[in-house]
């Protein structure tokens, strides 16, 4: 089974339309043939085993990786066509928070959160007021005048989650949004999210190994497995699908049909040893 | 058949540095003629390569006049052409060492500064993220960086040829007694402005050579600490190597 829609109402274009995507680096074919909707409005979250290719997927649709076949549309337009300037203006509707946030060292907060409103050239006063709000909005507005190295990892993301929406996209993906975080932080980054999501309708793209963050903050749920999209699934129904990779995933067991590469086989092996 | 593999991998290598450094090249090129330009990014990374590089060419420069002065002054003294010793120190500053030694500290100095950094940002993905914030990593990190160094080296070079002189002269004439006025008028009188422009084109060669092979080196920087370390090892060596090289082929060209 592979890919198919994250569940819009018939006749709705989807906002990403992934089609036959493939990517191989050398030998190791990371993504095959990988199809994936995601409908406006919607939020998505892409599970799957590391090395599974969840990371090349995302950069593959914001561009930073060529894929070697497929389609990525994004409201019917092709952007694998797009040249790279066309490419860049289309990202000002884009958002992006990064695992470890990807705060520019040399910058300080305020500077790093309005970033990309400084760029389309509007004045300092107004990005920094706009910076502040989005900083107030995610608990931090006394840190604005910091660097980035002296924030903790759970304000540095806070920090990466205001960059990502400061310019107001309208699709926001999320990579790994809570790894790393303890507990109490990842419910706060969750909870922002969901916020952020109900507020204002932005179409999500996330991919977790954080099954519990990824039941709050999407709709639907893709397994990522053997490079291509095994299953879709509503987020409430997670805990009681019967398919047995989505099992497997969900119940963590290193024993199942997932064997994503030669190591699951000789894991396995060691572990009945 | 070890020795040939090694030979191999070698030649391997260098045929992939340059290609690398070409392509930044023509990609620079390529995108310099057109908006955005980042002029604010210009002028910090002119202020960091110039001002920032100033003591320690200064000093290279005063040192290296000096021991010139010294060691012209004890070899002429042998048959009695001291008075040549300002000619001297003045011509290899300023067709050879001034361009050379200026192009060697800051190789040292900014080519690993813009390996390490740009290399920190490619693997905690800055760079990555500059281009989700819709703006070209490019035209903000490596233009600015490489049009700084090519500009401000020959700058760096003026001012080194200058206080290179002033050593080589305050060495003559206040440790070995030289006249002053014979000094100054044999430092001027056989030197041509053709001696001053080639150092000076040979200086911008240099910048940009450490420019294109810094940058190279940071925005392909891969494998975490480490390929960091990598990349500014090399971007070092390999400028350092790269000046002395195009430091034959320049001089065969302006002076052939």
């Amino acid at each position: 089974m592979n890919g198919g829609g994250s569940g819009g109402v018939n006749g709705e274009q989807p906002r990403i339309s992934i089609r036959g995507l493939s990517k191989r680096f050398g030998d190791n074919i990371v993504l095959e043939d990988v199809d994936l909707d995601i409908m406006p409005g919607h939020s998505t979250t892409v599970i799957g085993m590391s090395g599974t290719g969840k990371s090349v997927l995302i950069k593959c649709i914001l561009g930073l990786l060529k894929p070697d076949a497929g389609e990525i549309l994004v409201d019917g337009e092709n952007w694998l066509t797009l040249s790279e300037q066309d490419h860049l203006m289309r990202m000002r509707r884009i958002g992006m928070l990064f695992q470890g946030a990807a705060l520019f060292d040399s910058l300080t907060v305020w500077e790093n959160v309005s970033f990309a409103l400084l760029r389309q050239h509007i004045g300092k006063t107004e990005a920094r007021k706009r910076a502040t709000e989005v900083l107030e909005w995610v608990g931090l507005h006394d840190v604005a005048d910091l660097m980035p190295a002296e924030l903790s990892g759970g304000m540095a993301k806070r920090v990466g989650l205001a960059r990502t929406i400061c310019h107001k996209p309208d699709i926001v993906f999320f990579d790994e949004p809570t790894t790393g975080l303890d507990p109490i932080m990842s419910d706060v980054i969750n909870r922002l999210i969901v916020r952020l999501h109900k507020g204002s309708g932005t179409t999500m793209l996330s991919i977790t190994h954080d099954l519990k963050s990824a039941a709050m903050i999407s709709d639907h749920i893709a397994l990522l497995c053997h490079g291509r999209i095994h299953r879709i699934v509503p987020a409430n129904e997670l805990s009681s699908d019967k398919d047995p990779m989505l099992r497997q995933f969900v119940e963590g067991k290193a024993q199942g049909p997932i064997n994503c590469s030669h190591w699951g086989k000789k894991m396995e092996e060691a572990i009945d040893r | 058949m070890k020795w040939l593999t090694s030979i191999g991998t070698g030649v391997e290598f260098a045929f992939n540095r340059t290609g690398l450094y070409t392509m930044m090249l023509i990609q620079l090129l390529k995108k310099l003629p057109k908006p955005p330009w980042y002029g604010m990014q210009l002028l910090l990374q002119a202020e960091e390569v110039g001002v920032q590089s100033l003591p320690v060419v200064l000093l290279t420069a005063l040192f290296t006049g000096m021991v010139l002065a010294l060691q012209s002054y004890i070899v002429f003294h042998r048959f009695a052409a001291e008075s040549l010793t300002g000619l001297v120190v003045s011509m290899s500053l300023v067709r050879e060492l001034g361009p050379v030694l200026v192009g060697l500290m800051v190789a040292g100095r900014v080519g690993a500064s813009f390996a390490a950094e740009l290399g920190t940002m490619r693997v905690t993905e800055q760079i990555d993220a500059l281009w989700t914030l819709s703006t070209d990593p490019f035209r903000y990190l490596v233009t600015p960086r490489v049009l700084a160094v090519t500009l401000m080296l020959p700058l760096l070079t003026v001012i080194a040829d200058f206080i290179g002189i002033y050593g080589g002269y305050a060495i003559s004439v206040y440790v070995l007694d030289q006249n002053p006025v014979v000094y100054i008028d044999n430092t001027t009188s056989y030197m041509e402005l053709e001696d001053f422009y080639s150092g000076l084109v040979k200086s911008g060669v240099f910048g940009m050579l450490i420019g294109i092979i810094g940058c190279t080196e940071g925005f392909n920087c891969q494998g975490g600490a480490a390929g960091v370390g990598t990349a500014t090892t090399r971007a070092v060596v390999v400028s350092c190597m790269s000046i002395l090289v195009s430091d034959y082929f320049l001089t065969a060209w302006l002076f052939g």
